[in-house]
């Protein structure tokens, strides 16, 4: 049952993501794209991943393809023209180059079952808590301070003068 | 149970649809979107890991990688709606031009 969710979630995955890359309307690429961040959430409940996958859901599809929808139409961008720049052949080379390396890289994995600090008992969201204000409490500091620092950029940035 | 190199091989390869978008479109937003997928990709084999190693570091990276993607989507459409602003065209092949 398991294999099953996974397989289907994997193929609506692969496929949105190629209707992303091939499709010439940037609306319905925008949209593919939503299909898939949802898709990838219902991986990660899959995973046991419940928090990470609400956060998917709500940052990546709730906020990211917001603000690209918002630009797209906001500018009232046209379709695409021809459409390739470069060489197709060479881009598709270089896309089976870089598959094949990250598929070398994964065969020589040995998943170690090494004790981490689970605490699954507790719930999802819980442990996820209590690791992140502990012991990665410094780099939590620092994604905020990311997160100000990109949206004085960003207001800056797009300012009318 | 879904043994871990099926997540890895998933990961692999919208990896590489990403990589092969950022590669032939020539439309600044279809460029970030590729870029959205390769952010995607590395997520899920974070997820996976933590899954079968037991550990919450990997989700906690998650989170992380979430907000960088969430950053940078902010800033670099920011930038392309400043450059567009004055040559409404987003061929990317265009925008030699550093001038807001």
């Amino acid at each position: 049952m398991a294999k099953l969710l996974f397989f289907y979630f994997a193929t609506v995955i692969l496929g949105s993501g190629l209707l992303v890359i091939f499709l010439r309307n940037i609306v319905y690429s925008a949209l593919a794209l939503l299909v898939a961040f949802i898709h990838i959430a219902g991986l990660y409940v899959l995973l046991n991943a419940e928090f990470i996958a609400a956060i998917q859901v709500i940052v990546y599809g709730g906020a990211v393809l917001v603000l690209y929808l918002f630009v797209v139409m906001l500018f009232n961008i046209k379709r695409d023209e021809p459409f390739y720049r470069g060489n197709l052949a060479v881009a598709l080379f270089i896309g089976l180059v870089i598959l094949g390396e990250v598929l070398l890289a994964i065969s020589g994995t040995r998943a170690y079952g090494a004790p981490g600090q689970l605490i699954q008992a507790t719930g999802n969201t819980e442990a996820i808590g209590l690791v992140l204000y502990t012991q990665y409490l410094l780099p939590f500091e620092v994604a905020s301070f990311i997160l100000l620092v990109a949206m004085i950029g960003a207001i800056i940035l797009a300012k009318q003068r | 149970m879904v043994p871990l190199s099926y997540y890895l091989v998933l990961s692999a390869l919208l990896f590489a649809i990403g990589v092969t978008g950022i590669l032939i479109r020539r439309n600044i937003i279809t460029i970030l979107m590729s870029l959205e997928l390769i952010f995607n990709a590395v997520n899920i084999n974070f997820v996976a890991f933590a899954h079968h190693l037991q550990s919450m570091t990997g989700q906690v990276f998650v989170v992380f990688v979430l907000v960088i993607a969430a950053a940078e989507v902010t800033v670099g459409l920011a930038i392309v709606v400043a450059a567009t602003r004055r040559r409404t065209s987003i061929n990317v092949d265009e925008f030699g031009i550093m001038k807001l």
